[in-house]
Protein backbone atom coordinates (compact mmCIF):
# COMPACT_ATOMS: atom_id res chain seq x y z
CA UNK A 1 0.00 0.00 0.00
CA UNK A 2 1.50 3.81 -0.43
CA UNK A 3 1.23 4.77 2.83
CA UNK A 4 2.74 2.13 4.32
CA UNK A 5 6.48 3.69 3.62
CA UNK A 6 5.11 7.57 4.80
CA UNK A 7 3.62 6.08 8.16
CA UNK A 8 6.74 3.80 8.72
CA UNK A 9 9.27 6.42 8.29
CA UNK A 10 6.67 8.67 10.73
CA UNK A 11 6.94 5.58 13.49
CA UNK A 12 10.59 4.26 12.97
CA UNK A 13 11.11 8.63 13.95
CA UNK A 14 8.87 8.15 17.11
CA UNK A 15 8.50 4.62 18.37
CA UNK A 16 10.73 2.53 16.64
CA UNK A 17 8.70 0.17 15.30
CA UNK A 18 5.32 0.01 16.44
CA UNK A 19 2.48 -2.17 14.65
CA UNK A 20 0.22 0.42 12.78
CA UNK A 21 -3.05 -0.69 12.55
CA UNK A 22 -5.57 -1.46 9.54
CA UNK A 23 -7.40 2.06 10.21
CA UNK A 24 -3.93 4.18 10.17
CA UNK A 25 -3.63 2.66 6.60
CA UNK A 26 -6.80 3.44 5.28
CA UNK A 27 -7.28 7.14 6.21
CA UNK A 28 -6.51 9.73 3.62
CA UNK A 29 -2.95 11.02 3.80
CA UNK A 30 -1.78 14.75 3.11
CA UNK A 31 0.46 13.43 0.66
CA UNK A 32 -2.77 12.02 -1.09
CA UNK A 33 -4.89 14.96 -0.59
CA UNK A 34 -2.40 16.98 -1.79
CA UNK A 35 -1.01 14.92 -5.05
CA UNK A 36 -4.49 14.87 -5.65
CA UNK A 37 -4.88 18.80 -6.32
CA UNK A 38 -1.94 18.26 -8.78
CA UNK A 39 -4.75 15.71 -11.25
CA UNK A 40 -6.51 18.78 -12.25
CA UNK A 41 -4.45 20.01 -14.64
CA UNK A 42 -1.91 17.10 -14.68
CA UNK A 43 -5.11 14.24 -16.20
CA UNK A 44 -7.30 11.85 -14.41
CA UNK A 45 -6.30 8.38 -13.84
CA UNK A 46 -7.01 6.44 -16.71
CA UNK A 47 -8.21 8.31 -19.43
CA UNK A 48 -5.04 11.00 -19.47
CA UNK A 49 -5.81 14.10 -21.95
CA UNK A 50 -4.19 13.97 -24.92
CA UNK A 51 -3.69 17.83 -23.82
CA UNK A 52 -0.67 19.89 -24.03
CA UNK A 53 -0.10 19.20 -20.29
CA UNK A 54 2.10 16.09 -19.07
CA UNK A 55 0.23 13.73 -17.39
CA UNK A 56 1.06 12.32 -13.68
CA UNK A 57 -1.97 9.54 -13.82
CA UNK A 58 0.76 7.11 -14.38
CA UNK A 59 3.04 8.57 -11.53
CA UNK A 60 6.35 10.18 -11.78
CA UNK A 61 9.80 9.47 -10.79
CA UNK A 62 10.65 10.94 -7.47
CA UNK A 63 13.85 12.42 -7.77
CA UNK A 64 12.82 14.31 -10.75
CA UNK A 65 9.87 15.78 -9.49
CA UNK A 66 11.86 17.02 -6.28
CA UNK A 67 14.53 18.74 -8.97
CA UNK A 68 11.58 19.85 -11.61
CA UNK A 69 9.61 21.33 -8.69
CA UNK A 70 12.76 23.18 -6.72
CA UNK A 71 13.63 24.16 -10.00
CA UNK A 72 10.43 26.09 -10.74
CA UNK A 73 9.74 27.31 -7.36
CA UNK A 74 13.72 28.79 -7.87
CA UNK A 75 12.98 30.28 -11.00
CA UNK A 76 15.99 27.99 -13.13
CA UNK A 77 13.26 26.56 -14.77
CA UNK A 78 11.30 28.34 -17.13
CA UNK A 79 7.47 27.85 -17.03
CA UNK A 80 4.04 29.75 -17.40
CA UNK A 81 2.68 28.64 -14.35
CA UNK A 82 4.06 26.04 -12.64
CA UNK A 83 6.65 28.70 -11.02
CA UNK A 84 3.30 30.29 -9.19
CA UNK A 85 2.59 27.16 -8.14
CA UNK A 86 5.93 25.65 -6.88
CA UNK A 87 6.30 28.48 -4.92
CA UNK A 88 3.28 27.37 -2.85
CA UNK A 89 5.17 24.45 -1.31
CA UNK A 90 7.45 23.51 1.37
CA UNK A 91 10.42 21.09 0.67
CA UNK A 92 8.65 18.59 2.95
CA UNK A 93 5.58 19.12 1.01
CA UNK A 94 7.23 18.64 -2.39
CA UNK A 95 9.47 15.34 -1.00
CA UNK A 96 5.20 13.92 -0.09
CA UNK A 97 4.03 14.31 -3.53
CA UNK A 98 7.35 12.57 -5.14
CA UNK A 99 6.72 9.84 -2.81
CA UNK A 100 2.94 9.99 -3.55
CA UNK A 101 3.84 9.87 -7.57
CA UNK A 102 6.36 7.75 -7.23
CA UNK A 103 4.47 4.96 -5.41
CA UNK A 104 2.08 4.93 -8.41
CA UNK A 105 4.44 4.16 -11.20
CA UNK B 1 -15.83 25.92 15.21
CA UNK B 2 -13.18 27.46 17.27
CA UNK B 3 -12.21 23.70 18.28
CA UNK B 4 -10.85 23.65 14.50
CA UNK B 5 -9.18 27.25 15.07
CA UNK B 6 -7.09 26.31 18.13
CA UNK B 7 -5.95 23.29 16.42
CA UNK B 8 -3.95 24.75 13.77
CA UNK B 9 -1.46 26.19 15.98
CA UNK B 10 -0.37 22.47 15.84
CA UNK B 11 2.28 21.96 13.03
CA UNK B 12 1.71 19.92 10.51
CA UNK B 13 4.38 17.73 11.10
CA UNK B 14 2.69 16.83 14.90
CA UNK B 15 -0.41 16.19 12.96
CA UNK B 16 1.45 13.97 10.47
CA UNK B 17 2.82 12.17 13.37
CA UNK B 18 -0.39 11.73 15.27
CA UNK B 19 -2.39 10.63 12.17
CA UNK B 20 0.93 7.89 11.58
CA UNK B 21 0.22 6.94 15.05
CA UNK B 22 -3.01 6.43 14.40
CA UNK B 23 -4.00 8.21 17.68
CA UNK B 24 -4.66 11.87 15.64
CA UNK B 25 -7.99 11.27 15.82
CA UNK B 26 -8.57 11.20 20.10
CA UNK B 27 -6.12 13.43 20.42
CA UNK B 28 -6.56 16.33 18.03
CA UNK B 29 -9.10 18.57 19.04
CA UNK B 30 -10.21 18.96 15.09
CA UNK B 31 -12.12 15.69 15.12
CA UNK B 32 -14.37 17.38 18.07
CA UNK B 33 -16.98 19.40 15.94
CA UNK B 34 -17.11 16.74 12.99
CA UNK B 35 -17.65 13.41 14.37
CA UNK B 36 -20.98 12.49 15.42
CA UNK B 37 -21.58 9.08 17.99
CA UNK B 38 -22.79 6.27 16.23
CA UNK B 39 -20.85 6.79 12.57
CA UNK B 40 -21.01 3.59 10.71
CA UNK B 41 -17.36 3.41 9.45
CA UNK B 42 -17.86 0.34 6.76
CA UNK B 43 -21.02 0.81 4.44
CA UNK B 44 -21.95 4.08 5.49
CA UNK B 45 -24.18 6.25 2.87
CA UNK B 46 -22.72 9.63 1.55
CA UNK B 47 -25.41 11.89 -0.42
CA UNK B 48 -24.34 14.52 -2.88
CA UNK B 49 -26.25 17.26 -3.76
CA UNK B 50 -25.51 18.35 -7.18
CA UNK B 51 -23.65 16.81 -9.98
CA UNK B 52 -21.87 19.85 -10.72
CA UNK B 53 -17.69 21.10 -10.63
CA UNK B 54 -17.93 20.43 -6.86
CA UNK B 55 -20.55 17.40 -6.62
CA UNK B 56 -19.58 15.44 -9.36
CA UNK B 57 -15.88 15.73 -8.13
CA UNK B 58 -17.05 14.57 -4.30
CA UNK B 59 -19.19 11.95 -5.65
CA UNK B 60 -15.93 10.25 -6.68
CA UNK B 61 -13.37 11.31 -4.79
CA UNK B 62 -15.35 9.42 -1.73
CA UNK B 63 -15.33 6.31 -3.40
CA UNK B 64 -11.58 6.36 -4.78
CA UNK B 65 -10.60 7.58 -0.96
CA UNK B 66 -12.86 4.34 0.53
CA UNK B 67 -14.49 1.78 -2.10
CA UNK B 68 -16.52 0.88 1.01
CA UNK B 69 -18.66 3.86 1.06
CA UNK B 70 -21.82 4.12 -0.44
CA UNK B 71 -22.37 7.68 -2.70
CA UNK B 72 -25.50 8.45 -4.24
CA UNK B 73 -25.31 11.87 -6.26
CA UNK B 74 -28.55 13.60 -7.04
CA UNK B 75 -28.72 15.56 -9.99
CA UNK B 76 -31.62 16.91 -12.06
CA UNK B 77 -30.39 16.76 -15.33
CA UNK B 78 -28.74 13.98 -17.42
CA UNK B 79 -26.13 16.16 -19.00
CA UNK B 80 -24.03 19.27 -17.78
CA UNK B 81 -22.75 21.82 -19.40
CA UNK B 82 -19.50 23.22 -18.19
CA UNK B 83 -19.20 27.42 -17.97
CA UNK B 84 -16.00 26.91 -18.47
CA UNK B 85 -15.79 27.02 -22.54
CA UNK B 86 -19.03 28.39 -22.28
CA UNK B 87 -17.42 31.87 -23.61
CA UNK B 88 -15.65 30.03 -26.27
CA UNK B 89 -19.43 29.10 -27.33
CA UNK B 90 -20.24 32.44 -27.47
CA UNK B 91 -16.90 33.39 -29.75
CA UNK B 92 -17.72 31.26 -32.49
CA UNK B 93 -14.63 28.83 -31.22
CA UNK B 94 -16.24 25.77 -29.51
CA UNK B 95 -19.60 24.17 -30.53
CA UNK B 96 -22.16 22.93 -27.94
CA UNK B 97 -21.46 19.64 -27.78
CA UNK B 98 -17.88 20.54 -27.00
CA UNK B 99 -18.85 21.58 -23.37
CA UNK B 100 -20.98 19.02 -22.22
CA UNK B 101 -20.53 15.89 -19.68
CA UNK B 102 -21.86 13.47 -18.84
CA UNK B 103 -22.77 11.01 -15.57
CA UNK B 104 -22.29 7.60 -16.93
CA UNK B 105 -18.48 7.08 -15.88
CA UNK B 106 -19.33 8.08 -12.13
CA UNK B 107 -21.83 5.67 -12.38
CA UNK B 108 -20.10 2.70 -14.26
CA UNK B 109 -16.69 2.81 -13.26
CA UNK B 110 -16.47 5.14 -10.07
CA UNK B 111 -20.04 2.84 -8.65
CA UNK B 112 -21.42 6.20 -7.61
CA UNK B 113 -25.19 5.79 -7.71
CA UNK B 114 -26.81 8.47 -9.56
CA UNK B 115 -30.00 9.77 -9.38
CA UNK B 116 -31.66 12.24 -12.12
CA UNK B 117 -33.97 13.84 -9.52
CA UNK B 118 -34.08 17.54 -7.70
CA UNK B 119 -33.55 17.57 -3.68
CA UNK B 120 -36.94 19.42 -2.56
CA UNK B 121 -36.14 19.11 1.22
CA UNK B 122 -33.34 18.28 3.55
CA UNK B 123 -33.93 17.64 7.21
CA UNK B 124 -30.94 17.99 8.89
CA UNK B 125 -31.88 16.23 12.71
CA UNK B 126 -33.11 13.20 10.78
CA UNK B 127 -30.54 13.14 8.27
CA UNK B 128 -32.64 12.91 5.33
CA UNK B 129 -32.98 14.15 1.84
CA UNK B 130 -36.58 14.13 0.13
CA UNK B 131 -36.33 14.45 -3.89
CA UNK B 132 -39.02 15.87 -6.06
CA UNK B 133 -39.88 12.85 -7.44
CA UNK B 134 -41.07 11.48 -3.58
CA UNK B 135 -37.99 9.28 -2.66
CA UNK B 136 -36.55 10.00 0.92
CA UNK B 137 -32.77 9.31 1.11
CA UNK B 138 -31.09 8.78 4.13
CA UNK B 139 -27.27 10.01 4.77
CA UNK B 140 -24.54 9.96 7.36
CA UNK B 141 -23.25 12.58 5.73
CA UNK B 142 -24.20 15.26 2.88
CA UNK B 143 -22.32 17.51 0.72
CA UNK B 144 -24.25 20.05 -0.62
CA UNK B 145 -22.82 21.63 -3.86
CA UNK B 146 -25.96 23.19 -5.96
CA UNK B 147 -23.64 25.95 -7.04
CA UNK B 148 -25.07 29.52 -7.91
CA UNK B 149 -28.80 31.14 -8.15
CA UNK B 150 -30.08 34.54 -8.94
CA UNK B 151 -30.77 37.36 -6.13
CA UNK B 152 -33.44 38.99 -8.00
CA UNK B 153 -34.15 41.26 -5.08
CA UNK B 154 -31.05 42.62 -5.62
CA UNK B 155 -31.35 42.97 -9.25
CA UNK B 156 -31.37 46.01 -11.32
CA UNK B 157 -34.80 47.41 -12.00
CA UNK B 158 -36.86 45.39 -14.22
CA UNK B 159 -35.43 42.69 -14.34
CA UNK B 160 -36.73 39.61 -13.01
CA UNK B 161 -36.74 35.54 -13.67
CA UNK B 162 -39.05 36.39 -16.20
CA UNK B 163 -36.70 38.57 -18.63
CA UNK B 164 -34.10 36.16 -19.09
CA UNK B 165 -35.18 35.05 -22.04
CA UNK B 166 -34.74 38.56 -23.73
CA UNK B 167 -32.07 39.54 -21.82
CA UNK B 168 -30.19 36.19 -21.41
CA UNK B 169 -27.17 35.73 -18.52
CA UNK B 170 -25.74 32.83 -19.64
CA UNK B 171 -24.18 32.21 -16.23
CA UNK B 172 -25.66 29.17 -16.05
CA UNK B 173 -24.14 26.99 -18.98
CA UNK B 174 -26.83 25.41 -21.25
CA UNK B 175 -29.84 26.99 -23.07
CA UNK B 176 -28.90 30.55 -21.99
CA UNK B 177 -25.40 29.87 -23.48
CA UNK B 178 -27.15 28.64 -26.99
CA UNK B 179 -30.00 31.56 -26.40
CA UNK B 180 -27.29 34.63 -26.45
CA UNK B 181 -24.82 32.90 -29.14
CA UNK B 182 -28.25 32.72 -31.30
CA UNK B 183 -28.63 36.61 -30.20
CA UNK B 184 -25.28 37.32 -30.99
CA UNK B 185 -25.22 35.80 -34.76
CA UNK B 186 -28.94 37.46 -35.20
CA UNK B 187 -27.43 41.16 -34.40
CA UNK B 188 -26.00 43.06 -37.49
CA UNK B 189 -23.03 44.04 -37.97
CA UNK B 190 -22.42 48.05 -36.81
CA UNK B 191 -24.39 46.80 -33.37
CA UNK B 192 -23.49 47.21 -30.17
CA UNK B 193 -23.34 44.38 -27.24
CA UNK B 194 -24.04 45.58 -23.69
CA UNK B 195 -22.68 43.33 -20.94
CA UNK B 196 -23.70 44.39 -17.23
CA UNK B 197 -21.35 42.59 -15.42
CA UNK B 198 -21.87 41.46 -11.60
CA UNK B 199 -21.08 42.87 -8.17
CA UNK B 200 -18.95 40.95 -6.07
CA UNK B 201 -18.82 37.86 -4.87
CA UNK B 202 -19.78 36.12 -8.19
CA UNK B 203 -18.90 33.06 -9.59
CA UNK B 204 -15.81 32.99 -11.93
CA UNK B 205 -14.40 36.47 -11.38
CA UNK B 206 -12.83 36.80 -14.72
CA UNK B 207 -15.50 35.54 -16.73
CA UNK B 208 -16.73 38.34 -17.51
CA UNK B 209 -14.31 39.71 -18.97
CA UNK B 210 -13.24 36.13 -20.90
CA UNK B 211 -16.31 37.09 -22.09
CA UNK B 212 -16.04 40.28 -23.50
CA UNK B 213 -13.05 39.08 -25.19
CA UNK B 214 -14.19 36.33 -26.84
CA UNK B 215 -17.35 38.48 -28.25
CA UNK B 216 -14.91 40.72 -29.16
CA UNK B 217 -13.20 38.04 -31.67
CA UNK B 218 -16.13 36.99 -32.98
CA UNK B 219 -17.26 40.59 -33.64
CA UNK B 220 -13.41 41.11 -35.01
CA UNK B 221 -14.21 38.24 -37.80
CA UNK B 222 -17.54 37.99 -38.47
CA UNK B 223 -19.05 42.12 -37.64
CA UNK B 224 -16.51 44.20 -37.31
CA UNK B 225 -17.80 47.20 -37.04
CA UNK B 226 -19.70 46.27 -33.91
CA UNK B 227 -19.15 47.43 -30.42
CA UNK B 228 -18.54 45.24 -26.88
CA UNK B 229 -19.91 47.75 -24.02
CA UNK B 230 -18.99 46.30 -20.35
CA UNK B 231 -21.32 48.17 -17.56
CA UNK B 232 -19.90 47.38 -13.88
CA UNK B 233 -20.54 48.01 -10.93
CA UNK B 234 -16.67 47.90 -9.70
CA UNK B 235 -14.04 49.84 -9.58
CA UNK B 236 -11.33 47.27 -10.26
CA UNK B 237 -11.42 43.18 -11.95
CA UNK B 238 -9.47 40.29 -11.85
CA UNK B 239 -6.77 40.00 -14.14
CA UNK B 240 -7.28 43.61 -15.10
CA UNK B 241 -4.27 44.88 -16.00
CA UNK B 242 -3.72 41.49 -18.31
CA UNK B 243 -7.21 42.03 -20.17
CA UNK B 244 -7.04 45.67 -20.79
CA UNK B 245 -3.64 45.07 -22.69
CA UNK B 246 -4.81 42.22 -24.27
CA UNK B 247 -7.84 44.14 -25.84
CA UNK B 248 -5.94 47.48 -26.42
CA UNK B 249 -3.43 45.02 -28.91
CA UNK B 250 -5.47 42.65 -30.16
CA UNK B 251 -9.06 44.55 -30.44
CA UNK B 252 -8.04 48.41 -30.45
CA UNK B 253 -10.84 50.29 -29.46
CA UNK B 254 -13.51 47.58 -29.54
CA UNK B 255 -14.38 46.98 -26.16
CA UNK B 256 -14.96 49.53 -23.58
CA UNK B 257 -15.19 49.18 -20.06
CA UNK B 258 -17.43 52.07 -18.06
CA UNK B 259 -16.37 51.68 -14.35
CA UNK B 260 -18.96 52.83 -11.61
CA UNK B 261 -17.62 56.04 -10.56
CA UNK B 262 -17.42 56.60 -14.59
CA UNK B 263 -21.71 55.52 -14.98
CA UNK B 264 -21.48 51.85 -14.87
CA UNK B 265 -23.55 51.20 -12.40
CA UNK B 266 -27.04 50.11 -13.85
CA UNK B 267 -29.75 50.72 -11.82
CA UNK B 268 -32.55 49.74 -14.14
CA UNK B 269 -33.64 48.03 -17.47
CA UNK B 270 -35.79 47.82 -20.04
CA UNK B 271 -35.72 44.69 -21.10
CA UNK B 272 -37.94 44.87 -24.39
CA UNK B 273 -36.27 48.00 -25.91
CA UNK B 274 -32.85 46.52 -24.41
CA UNK B 275 -31.97 49.62 -22.86
CA UNK B 276 -29.50 50.05 -19.30
CA UNK B 277 -30.01 53.17 -17.32
CA UNK B 278 -27.48 54.27 -14.66
CA UNK B 279 -26.93 57.68 -12.78
CA UNK B 280 -30.24 58.07 -11.80
CA UNK B 281 -31.16 58.32 -15.39
CA UNK B 282 -27.75 60.36 -16.34
CA UNK B 283 -26.78 57.63 -18.88
CA UNK B 284 -28.52 55.50 -21.13
CA UNK B 285 -27.07 52.74 -22.93
CA UNK B 286 -28.96 51.04 -26.08
CA UNK B 287 -28.23 47.83 -26.78
CA UNK B 288 -28.44 45.48 -29.58
CA UNK B 289 -27.49 42.80 -27.62
CA UNK B 290 -28.24 43.15 -23.75
CA UNK B 291 -26.26 40.39 -21.39
CA UNK B 292 -27.80 41.00 -18.21
CA UNK B 293 -25.34 39.26 -15.32
CA UNK B 294 -27.31 39.07 -12.17
CA UNK B 295 -26.65 39.35 -8.54
CA UNK B 296 -25.73 36.22 -7.23
CA UNK B 297 -26.24 33.93 -3.98
CA UNK B 298 -26.12 30.33 -2.67
CA UNK B 299 -27.99 27.50 -4.86
CA UNK B 300 -31.62 28.10 -3.61
CA UNK B 301 -31.90 24.39 -1.76
CA UNK B 302 -28.78 25.86 0.37
CA UNK B 303 -31.26 28.80 1.42
CA UNK B 304 -34.02 26.53 1.61
CA UNK B 305 -32.44 24.37 4.22
CA UNK B 306 -31.59 27.15 6.29
CA UNK B 307 -27.51 26.41 5.60
CA UNK B 308 -26.56 30.12 4.64
CA UNK B 309 -26.28 33.11 6.33
CA UNK B 310 -27.54 36.66 6.10
CA UNK B 311 -24.70 37.34 3.22
CA UNK B 312 -26.78 34.64 1.05
CA UNK B 313 -23.52 32.33 1.52
CA UNK B 314 -23.04 29.25 3.34
CA UNK B 315 -20.73 29.32 6.34
CA UNK B 316 -18.51 26.72 6.65
CA UNK B 317 -15.74 24.82 9.10
CA UNK B 318 -12.35 26.48 6.86
CA UNK B 319 -11.03 22.83 7.64
CA UNK B 320 -14.03 20.20 6.59
CA UNK B 321 -16.24 22.63 4.67
CA UNK B 322 -18.65 21.14 7.26
CA UNK B 323 -21.55 23.77 7.76
CA UNK B 324 -21.26 26.20 10.48
CA UNK B 325 -24.87 26.05 11.33
CA UNK B 326 -25.86 22.29 10.42
CA UNK B 327 -23.88 19.28 11.24
CA UNK B 328 -23.30 16.30 9.39
CA UNK B 329 -23.69 18.46 5.88
CA UNK B 330 -20.89 19.76 4.24
CA UNK B 331 -21.05 22.89 1.62
CA UNK B 332 -18.76 23.27 -1.24
CA UNK B 333 -17.81 25.73 -4.51
CA UNK B 334 -19.83 28.33 -5.26
CA UNK B 335 -22.48 28.30 -2.95
CA UNK B 336 -19.68 27.82 0.21
CA UNK B 337 -17.70 30.58 2.04
CA UNK B 338 -14.27 29.64 1.31
CA UNK B 339 -11.80 32.31 2.31
CA UNK B 340 -9.54 33.83 -0.01
CA UNK B 341 -10.55 30.80 -2.79
CA UNK B 342 -12.82 32.23 -5.58
CA UNK B 343 -15.61 31.11 -6.89
CA UNK B 344 -14.49 28.03 -9.84
CA UNK B 345 -15.07 25.37 -11.14
CA UNK B 346 -10.97 24.71 -10.22
CA UNK B 347 -11.99 25.51 -6.45
CA UNK B 348 -15.39 23.50 -6.30
CA UNK B 349 -12.75 20.88 -7.32
CA UNK B 350 -10.26 21.04 -4.98
CA UNK B 351 -12.68 21.48 -2.09
CA UNK B 352 -14.70 18.21 -3.48
CA UNK B 353 -11.25 16.35 -2.79
CA UNK B 354 -10.64 18.08 0.04
CA UNK B 355 -14.04 17.33 1.44
CA UNK B 356 -14.23 13.71 0.19
CA UNK B 357 -10.92 13.16 2.29
CA UNK B 358 -12.43 14.98 5.37
CA UNK B 359 -15.60 12.96 5.28
CA UNK B 360 -13.61 9.52 4.93
CA UNK B 361 -11.15 10.63 7.78
CA UNK B 362 -14.13 11.46 10.11
CA UNK B 363 -15.85 7.64 9.46
CA UNK B 364 -12.90 6.94 10.55
CA UNK B 365 -12.32 8.69 13.57
CA UNK B 366 -9.52 10.15 11.91
CA UNK B 367 -8.29 13.57 12.12
CA UNK B 368 -9.23 15.52 8.85
CA UNK B 369 -6.56 16.12 6.42
CA UNK B 370 -4.86 19.66 6.71
CA UNK B 371 -6.50 22.05 3.42
CA UNK B 372 -4.24 21.48 0.07
CA UNK B 373 -5.95 23.07 -2.67
CA UNK B 374 -5.64 25.32 -5.62
CA UNK B 375 -7.00 27.36 -8.24
CA UNK B 376 -5.74 28.11 -11.54
CA UNK B 377 -8.15 30.24 -13.70
CA UNK B 378 -7.54 30.52 -17.05
CA UNK B 379 -9.14 33.17 -19.58
CA UNK B 380 -8.70 33.30 -23.64
CA UNK B 381 -8.44 37.13 -24.88
CA UNK B 382 -8.16 35.41 -28.39
CA UNK B 383 -7.75 31.83 -29.05
CA UNK B 384 -4.12 32.29 -29.33
CA UNK B 385 -3.86 34.41 -26.65
CA UNK B 386 -4.04 33.17 -22.85
CA UNK B 387 -3.88 34.88 -19.55
CA UNK B 388 -3.97 33.27 -15.93
CA UNK B 389 -4.42 33.71 -12.58
CA UNK B 390 -3.17 30.99 -10.21
CA UNK B 391 -2.94 30.31 -6.24
CA UNK B 392 -2.19 27.84 -3.74
CA UNK B 393 -4.43 27.71 -0.73
CA UNK B 394 -3.50 26.30 2.72
CA UNK B 395 -5.33 26.60 6.19
CA UNK B 396 -3.57 29.39 8.11
CA UNK B 397 -4.13 31.45 11.50
CA UNK B 398 -7.94 30.08 10.76
CA UNK B 399 -9.04 30.80 7.57
CA UNK B 400 -8.06 29.71 4.06
CA UNK B 401 -5.36 32.08 2.42
CA UNK B 402 -3.14 32.09 -0.44
CA UNK B 403 0.41 30.65 0.58
CA UNK B 404 2.65 34.00 0.60
CA UNK B 405 4.93 34.41 -2.35
CA UNK B 406 2.80 32.03 -4.33
CA UNK B 407 0.20 32.68 -6.88
CA UNK B 408 -0.58 35.82 -8.99
CA UNK B 409 -1.20 36.57 -12.51
CA UNK B 410 0.47 35.42 -15.48
CA UNK B 411 3.61 38.37 -16.30
CA UNK B 412 2.89 41.79 -18.00
CA UNK B 413 5.53 41.95 -20.18
CA UNK B 414 5.69 38.12 -21.91
CA UNK B 415 5.86 37.80 -25.76
CA UNK B 416 3.26 36.53 -28.37
CA UNK B 417 5.06 32.72 -27.66
CA UNK B 418 4.27 32.89 -23.95
CA UNK B 419 0.55 34.21 -24.63
CA UNK B 420 0.04 31.33 -27.02
CA UNK B 421 1.51 28.72 -25.11
CA UNK B 422 -0.81 29.67 -21.89
CA UNK B 423 -4.00 29.63 -24.73
CA UNK B 424 -3.14 25.87 -25.03
CA UNK B 425 -2.81 25.11 -21.81
CA UNK B 426 -6.34 26.91 -21.13
CA UNK B 427 -7.88 24.33 -23.76
CA UNK B 428 -5.57 21.60 -21.93
CA UNK B 429 -6.80 22.54 -18.19
CA UNK B 430 -10.25 22.14 -20.18
CA UNK B 431 -9.46 18.52 -21.28
CA UNK B 432 -7.71 17.48 -17.56
CA UNK B 433 -10.12 18.96 -15.18
CA UNK B 434 -13.08 17.61 -17.22
CA UNK B 435 -11.84 14.38 -17.13
CA UNK B 436 -10.97 14.96 -13.27
CA UNK B 437 -14.44 15.50 -12.36
CA UNK B 438 -16.73 13.10 -14.69
CA UNK B 439 -13.93 11.14 -16.23
C1 LIG C 1 -19.07 32.16 -18.13
C2 LIG C 1 -18.38 31.38 -17.07
C3 LIG C 1 -17.08 30.96 -17.28
C4 LIG C 1 -16.42 30.21 -16.29
N1 LIG C 1 -15.14 29.84 -16.53
C5 LIG C 1 -14.46 29.17 -15.58
C6 LIG C 1 -13.10 28.79 -15.79
O1 LIG C 1 -12.52 29.05 -16.85
N2 LIG C 1 -12.48 28.13 -14.80
C7 LIG C 1 -13.08 27.82 -13.62
O2 LIG C 1 -12.45 27.21 -12.77
N3 LIG C 1 -14.38 28.18 -13.39
C8 LIG C 1 -15.07 28.83 -14.33
N4 LIG C 1 -16.39 29.20 -14.10
C9 LIG C 1 -16.99 28.95 -12.77
C10 LIG C 1 -17.52 27.54 -12.58
O3 LIG C 1 -18.41 27.19 -13.60
C11 LIG C 1 -18.23 27.42 -11.23
O4 LIG C 1 -17.51 28.09 -10.24
C12 LIG C 1 -18.37 25.96 -10.80
O5 LIG C 1 -19.10 25.24 -11.76
C13 LIG C 1 -19.00 25.83 -9.42
O6 LIG C 1 -19.22 24.48 -9.10
P1 LIG C 1 -20.44 24.09 -8.14
O7 LIG C 1 -20.35 22.63 -7.94
O8 LIG C 1 -20.44 24.99 -6.99
O9 LIG C 1 -21.73 24.46 -8.98
P2 LIG C 1 -22.22 23.94 -10.41
O10 LIG C 1 -21.07 23.46 -11.22
O11 LIG C 1 -23.08 24.99 -10.97
O12 LIG C 1 -23.10 22.66 -10.08
C14 LIG C 1 -24.29 22.76 -9.37
C15 LIG C 1 -25.15 21.55 -9.73
O13 LIG C 1 -26.14 21.39 -8.73
C16 LIG C 1 -27.34 21.02 -9.35
N5 LIG C 1 -28.43 21.38 -8.44
C17 LIG C 1 -28.84 22.61 -8.06
N6 LIG C 1 -29.87 22.52 -7.21
C18 LIG C 1 -30.11 21.20 -7.01
C19 LIG C 1 -31.08 20.47 -6.25
N7 LIG C 1 -32.01 21.10 -5.51
N8 LIG C 1 -31.03 19.12 -6.29
C20 LIG C 1 -30.10 18.47 -7.03
N9 LIG C 1 -29.18 19.12 -7.79
C21 LIG C 1 -29.20 20.47 -7.77
C22 LIG C 1 -27.34 21.79 -10.66
O14 LIG C 1 -28.19 21.18 -11.62
C23 LIG C 1 -25.88 21.73 -11.04
O15 LIG C 1 -25.59 20.63 -11.90
C24 LIG C 1 -17.07 29.91 -15.08
C25 LIG C 1 -18.38 30.34 -14.88
C26 LIG C 1 -19.04 31.06 -15.86
C27 LIG C 1 -20.44 31.49 -15.63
Amino acid sequence: MKYTKLAAVALTATLGGLMVSQSALAEVTRGELMAQTCMACHGSVGTGPDATIPSLSRGFPRDLMIQNMRAFRDGTRAATVMDRHATGYTDEEIQLLADYFDARR
Amino acid sequence: MRDAEGATTMTISRRHFLKALGIGGAASALAACAQMPGERTRGAHVVVVGGGSGGATAAKYLRRFDPDLRVTLVEPNATYHTCYGSNWVLGGIRQMDGIVQTYGTLRDIHGVNVIQDTVTGIDADARKVTLAGGQTLDYDRLVVSPGIDFNWEAAAHGTSANTVEQIPHAWKAGPQTALLRRQLEAMPDGGVFVMVAPPNPFRCPPGPYERASMVAHYFKTHKPRSKVLILDVKERFSKQGLFMAGWKENYGDMIEWVSANDGGMVQSINPTQKIAVSDGGLNRFNADVLNYIPPQKAGQVAHDAGLTNESGWCPVNQVTFESSIHPGIHVIGDASIAGAMPKSGHSANSQGKLVAAAIVNTLKGRDPVAPSMVNTCYSLITPDWGISVAAVYRFDDGSIKGVEGAGGVSPADADRNFRMLEANYTRGWYDSITTDIWG
